[in-house]
């Protein structure tokens, strides 16, 4: 799960890391408000789960209250790479020496930590990283011994940052450690971190996404969900317990383990191409011993959404078995019908492996007008392509 | 031979009392598994009945291998305990630690992963993965025995349910063996290291590599095929049409950037000589082009 900026800087606070007091508003009125609270020159910044705010208009400064109303209304509402902002965080405009950049994160390939780290924070780190690669300091961190007094003083010098400010940077990167592990984050990362002309380092912005694997020793972090900003088929997905991702398309998808769903996503779009460009409209993962109960949740939950018209059912029977499957479509009817939601898309399902035979069985015996068998996945693809083109048109 | 997991492999279960743990136990006795016990602290010096065998419930894993010689564990320990038991059994001495536990923080198994790199010897295998299976042999884990058969091809997978697929696509030619390695971020064994033992095993004639989008493994894989594979593979890579940002099921399945797409991957594999298939079912089409030109 990533984090709102502010709510980064709230586990910063909390593991204290120096960072900014600002407030959190939705509106205009309350922006001004805020504004007048703090008073002087405040930044008024989008809060967005994506990167490039400033560019594109969500980062802006306020000499007096009702230009912060004025810049807040501006902002609120604005389209960030899709994501529409629905808060502000107004914070004290902070007067900046010099720049710096901080992160923790997975490092994947070495399969341990990785701490980076530079003095010329501020810009965008890829490229940086791309274009002055010795500028960024990039220091593996042992998951075990961690990030100690030790550990700290390397990445602090091996970044370069000045001796006056030395001390301050390793208390830093020592509560940022902190906040990683105790908060089961797989990213942390300032930018930037800044020195004000005093000689105080402070994080001005925040990034952070946390392990949602981890959930069950922080029942803290549920509240850190923003369900306003998911989708409602997302949600209700969720609230099932089904791994349910909305996608811009109009062929439903349904099947068992994340390989294989994706690997459908893509077969179906192979498929659309011959049929009017039609593309998989979500992601719906049963998992690995699917009951007939979670079949008929998911079906409702692909049905329920408008843009679906055809639904592609792809399972193979490892240790879900398929006669499970089938009962789970064709109880999933009956209930649809009696919450007076009477199924009206073609369904296309492709059973093979553990108890194949008998889901079929199941499924020709149920003798339904729109559901329809076929034998392989590449074949059952182009069909349901076929039928959503026919239904689209 | 077979890679990893032989006829003679003994296997214990850390979690064999539990639901999940005793319904793959029977699986595995089914298949042809020698197992010789199970571990559970609680339930020490009890047995448990399965349809042909009553095995022993052991305190520890130190007192199960120390009874019984097992050279293999699997792991069906819920999340919250996965890292102890991963640790117990590194501190064993357990040569071959299958983790089938989903949803384990990424933190513990950076941990118990570097405590392998520190301390210990083990193979470890996942975790959220379906296992390994050699066919005909010995199967330790989840996959589904019924499916395929033994045969000369080798199968590395991200994807659990991949794994079945094209073991089904392959039944009539068969596996020397199929090991599921996770979608988590971390895992311990990688693609790489199947290769490795592919390419030196001498009973694999031919290797299937599936890997999905996130991170750089099949890339890294790609570089290690160009300077010591030999033997042929074929590639296949889910996730084209994966949206940028998203996480589809697995934990690292999520693109991030531009790195870590799957027309990356296919790019990489296709550039060192690997035939990679559209669909599973062309994949499997290719490797039995592989196969008939053998």
């Amino acid at each position: 799960m990533d984090l709102y900026e502010y709510q980064a800087k709230e586990l910063f606070a909390a593991h204290g890391v120096p960072t900014q007091a600002g407030e959190v508003v939705t509106t205009a009125a309350a922006a001004r408000a805020a504004a007048e609270r703090i008073g002087g020159t405040v930044v008024v910044k989008a809060q967005v789960k994506t990167g490039g705010r400033g560019k594109a208009g969500g980062v802006k400064l306020a000499t007096t209250p009702e230009e912060a109303a004025e810049k807040a209304e501006a902002i609120l509402g604005l389209d960030i790479k899709g994501h529409i902002v629905g808060k502000v965080l107004v914070n004290p405009a902070a007067d900046i020496a010099e720049e710096y950049y901080v992160s923790y994160l997975l490092d994947r390939a070495n399969r341990t930590y990785l701490a980076m780290a530079s003095v010329e924070g501020g810009m965008e780190i890829e490229q940086l990283a791309v274009e002055r690669p010795d500028a960024l300091a990039k220091i593996p961190v042992d998951a075990i011994t961690g990030v100690d007094d030790a550990k700290a003083a390397e990445i602090c010098d091996a970044a370069g940052f000045a001796a006056d400010i030395r001390d301050q940077v390793i208390d830093i990167l020592k509560a940022l450690w902190v906040v990683f592990t105790a908060e089961d984050a797989t990213l942390v990362e300032v930018n930037p971190l800044v020195r004000t002309p005093e000689g105080q380092v402070v994080a001005l912005d925040g990034k952070v996404t946390l392990d949602g694997n981890a959930e069950f020793r922080h029942p803290q972090h549920a509240a850190l969900a923003d369900v306003s900003a998911t989708d409602p088929l997302e949600l209700a997905a969720q609230e099932k317990g089904l791994n349910y991702v909305k996608l811009q398309g109009e062929v439903g998808i349904i099947g068992n383990g994340a390989g294989l769903v994706m690997s459908t996503l893509d077969v179906v779009a192979y498929a659309g191409e011959e049929f009017g460009g039609v593309k998989p409209a979500n992601f719906l993962d049963i998992g690995g011993g699917a009951s007939a109960q979670v079949m008929a949740d998911g079906l409702g939950i692909v049905l329920g959404d408008p843009d679906v018209k055809a639904v592609f059912v792809n399972v193979f029977g490892g240790i879900t078995s398929c006669d499970a499957v089938a009962d789970g479509i064709v109880g999933a009817f009956e209930m649809l019908k009696t919450q007076g939601k009477t199924p009206d898309k073609p369904i296309v399902v492709r059973l093979d492996g553990n108890n194949a035979e008998v889901g079929r069985r199941i499924l020709d015996e149920a003798e339904h007008d729109l559901i329809e068998m076929v034998d392989t996945m590449d074949g059952a693809a182009r069909r349901v392509a076929e039928l959503a083109a026919a239904a689209t048109e | 031979m077979a890679i990893f997991l032989t006829a003679e492999s003994t296997v214990i279960v850390q979690g064999m009392t539990g639901a999940e743990g005793r319904k793959h136990t029977q699986r595995m006795l089914n298949s042809g598994t020698r197992i010789v016990g199970g571990v559970n602290p609680k339930k020490a010096g009890e047995t448990v009945d399965f349809d042909g065998a009553t095995l022993p419930v052991f305190g520890t894993v130190a007192d199960a291998v120390a009874q019984t010689g097992a050279d293999v564990s699997v792991v069906f320990v819920p999340p919250a305990g996965t890292k102890s038991a991963v640790v117990e059994a590194v501190d064993a001495g357990v040569p071959l630690i299958v983790v089938i536990t989903e949803g384990v923080p990424v933190k513990d198994t950076a941990e118990f992963f570097q405590y392998v790199q520190n301390v210990g010897a083990s193979r470890i295998i996942g975790p959220n993965c379906p296992g390994l299976i050699s066919p005909g042999k010995s199967n330790a884990g989840i996959i589904p025995a019924g499916i395929s058969h033994a045969g000369r091809i080798g199968l590395v997978s991200k994807s659990g349910t991949l794994t079945y697929q094209m073991m089904y696509e392959l039944q009539d030619l068969g596996f020397s063996t199929c090991v599921g390695i996770g979608g988590d971020p971390v895992i311990g064994t990688t693609h790489i290291d199947c290769l490795q033992a592919f390419q030196d095993d001498p009973e694999t004639d031919a290797i299937v590599m599936i890997g999905e989008i996130g991170g750089d493994a099949e890339e890294r894989a790609a570089a290690y095929i160009a300077e010591h594979v030999t033997k042929p593979v074929v590639g296949y890579v889910a996730g084209f049409t994966a949206p940028e940002g998203k996480t589809m099921g697995h934990a690292g399945a999520i693109v991030s950037g531009s790195a870590g797409t799957a027309q990356a991957k296919k790019d990489a594999l296709e550039a060192v000589g690997v035939r990679v298939g559209k669909t599973p079912s062309e994949t499997a089409r290719l490797m039995r082009e592989v196969i008939a030109s053998l």
